[in-house]
């Protein structure tokens, strides 16, 4: 879909490229991330494929064509743009915002009243906010707007320049959830830059990792990115906790979980004590039907013939097959109980994960 | 004889005149109103055609900047030379016409319309410029509907001094017999009858009062994003 061939961007009275000889293919459908230190010329990149920043070298092929025989206005009302203080025009409502470049292309009123419709309902944005100015959104509400504008002609192709870096965290946290959200319903080719690569990791499907002078060293899934760093350079800038960001790739349904100490509520308590030194944690699970009632350990079977008779006490938290390993280790160091809970979404026990087993995940 | 004389002689010698007689402005409530016109009008034009000159050059200064030095430079000088000075000089060429009036009226207006023009555009954020640019707006329609309607204000805000300031320097242009309201001005000083020269004065003031206000007026309309903004600045 977009095609770098040796790019390079050189300013005059600069020893050093900005750019040097920079090489990139991005698939259709596919999110890829440019990061890297400051210097590395991601933003430049950015920059050069809708032509904001002329190159002074290579090529650049979107969608079969090369960018620099276009001519640069048509290019970009094609090509969806998000920067990271959204530039929302101060002077123009919500409504007309997002209309700038229907507008551009000469669409009638009414096609342009029910694409905003639209984009309102997948940006889950209030239809009170169209009649109002940027200045009276909040900082998330404004970047949603951002991004619905730059989808506003749906384009196949969307270039994002640290698109979340602007706000908070919380807030950020679920413009990423709701980015991944959108980006499975309408799979665009996207390309952004951001600096941070926790976003990046959780974000793309392939990072371009640059270092300065626009020289690519690693360009991968995340996945392989934390798990062969191509070389030191890379192992530095995805930095420490590479392990525990892998885990937040992998989902707990990805894996095989174990069955773990389970005794029905009709077992005896004979039974159930068995169980529970079989399975060394010092408590069992009591299932009934496939449902999980909670877990009882030696002192509350203490006078009790079976199982159900004892008082089962509920796991302090439940992972279940959507949940990242990452979350799922989360409950194993919080929790009394020393493992994580799978459950299906119905609270139907699926089986149980330990330190041991994630860890296995680590070092694979 | 100078003003410093006509003054001190007016002084000395019109004490016992009262300060306004009302049957005067009766009996020329005609000449008034043609004052006014001709004073509206000089205002007008030589605001219009300063501005039409300053835009322009405001645009051309905040695309190429070293051009900025030498406008500034050529309004700036033209801002210093005397009214006085600037109408005599005029004289030989244009004669006793509304353009001699006009002519230094346009200059003085420069320096303060082609300032506030350009600060106006350079007020307008970069991120917004880019990104209407990355939108695929070309540059005269980054111009004409982002950087000229964002630097309203501040254009509004450099048109207002200019007006006032210029219905205040007509009132000079009495000596060539275009004066507006500055020629009952003068012919109070020279008569030693101060009614007509109060009049002079409280017409030119209230003029420009109602010039300023209706310019605030105007930049109110245009803007009414500014407000929304504005409130939010004073909350963050």
């Amino acid at each position: 879909m977009i095609t770098l061939e040796h790019v390079e961007k050189r300013y005059p009275g600069t020893a050093a490229p900005a750019v040097g000889d920079l090489s990139l293919e991005v698939d259709e459908g596919e999110t890829v991330a440019l990061v890297g230190p400051s210097g590395c010329g991601k933003t430049t990149t950015l920059k050069m494929i809708n032509r904001l920043i002329e190159p002074t070298g290579g090529r650049i092929v979107l969608d079969g064509t090369n960018v620099l025989d276009q001519d640069p206005v048509q290019l970009r009302r094609g090509i969806g743009y998000v920067i990271q203080h959204t530039g929302l025009l101060p002077h123009r409502t919500i409504r007309q915002n997002i209309a700038t470049v229907p507008r551009l292309v000469g669409w009638d009123d009414a096609r342009i009243a029910a694409r905003v419709n639209e984009l309102l309902e997948i940006f889950h944005l209030e239809p009170e906010l169209l009649d109002r100015y940027p200045a009276e959104l909040s900082g998330g509400q404004r970047q949603r707007v951002g991004v619905a504008r730059a989808l506003a002609v749906d384009p196949p192709v969307m270039l994002m320049d640290e698109p979340f870096a602007a706000v908070d965290p919380i807030v950020r946290g679920r413009l990423q959830d709701q980015f991944l959200e959108i980006q499975e319903r309408l799979g665009k080719t996207i390309v952004f830059v951001t600096h941070d690569v926790d976003e990046a990791i959780k974000l793309s499907d392939r990072m371009a990792i640059l270092n300065i002078g626009g020289v690519l060293e690693q360009f991968a899934p995340p996945e392989t990115v934390l798990r062969e760093p191509a070389n030191d350079f890379v192992r530095e800038f995805v930095g420490a906790e590479r392990g525990l960001k892998r885990l937040a790739l992998i989902a707990v349904g990805d894996i095989e979980v174990e069955d773990g100490p389970v005794v029905a509520p009709s077992a005896t308590a004979g039974e159930a004590r068995t169980s529970i030194e079989a399975g060394g944690f010092g408590w069992v699970s009591v299932v009934e039907g496939g449902e999980l009632l909670g877990w009882v350990d030696h002192d509350a079977l203490e006078g009790c013939a079976t199982a159900g008779e004892a008082t089962a006490r509920p796991f302090s938290a439940y992972v279940t097959a959507r949940d990242s390993l990452r979350q799922a280790l989360d409950s194993i160091v919080t929790s009394r109980t020393a493992v994580a809970v799978v459950v299906t979404e119905g609270q139907h026990y699926r089986g149980i994960l330990t330190l041991e087993r994630i860890s296995k995940e680590i070092v694979a | 004889m100078t003003v410093h004389d006509v003054l001190t002689g007016a002084l000395a010698q019109g004490d016992t005149e009262p300060l306004i007689r009302w049957i005067w402005i009766t009996d020329h409530v005609d000449e008034i109103v043609s004052r006014g016109l001709q004073h509206v009008y000089l205002t007008v034009v030589s605001v219009a055609i300063g501005f039409l000159i300053a835009f322009p050059a405001a645009v051309l200064a905040s695309r190429h900047r070293w051009t900025i030095s030498p406008i500034t430079s050529i309004s700036g000088v033209l801002y210093t030379i005397p009214a006085f000075a600037f109408i005599f000089l005029l004289l030989p060429i244009t004669g006793l016409s509304l353009t001699t009036v006009a002519i230094p009226l346009i200059a003085y207006t420069l320096l303060i319309l082609f300032r506030n023009t350009l600060a106006g555009l350079d007020s307008v954020d970069p991120e917004v410029k880019e990104a209407a640019l990355g939108m695929g707006l070309s540059r005269r329609q980054l111009l004409w509907r982002v950087e000229v309607p964002l630097a309203t204000p501040v254009i509004i805000a450099g048109l207002r001094i200019a007006t006032v300031s210029s219905i205040a320097l007509i009132t000079i242009a009495a000596l060539i017999g275009r004066g507006g309201f500055g020629q009952f001005i003068l012919e109070g000083l020279d008569t030693f009858f101060w009614t007509p020269l109060v009049v002079g004065v409280v017409l030119s003031v209230a003029l420009a009062f109602l010039a300023d206000i209706l310019l605030l007026g105007l930049q109110r309309v245009m803007t009414p994003w500014a407000k929304a903004a504005g409130v939010r600045a004073v909350a963050t």
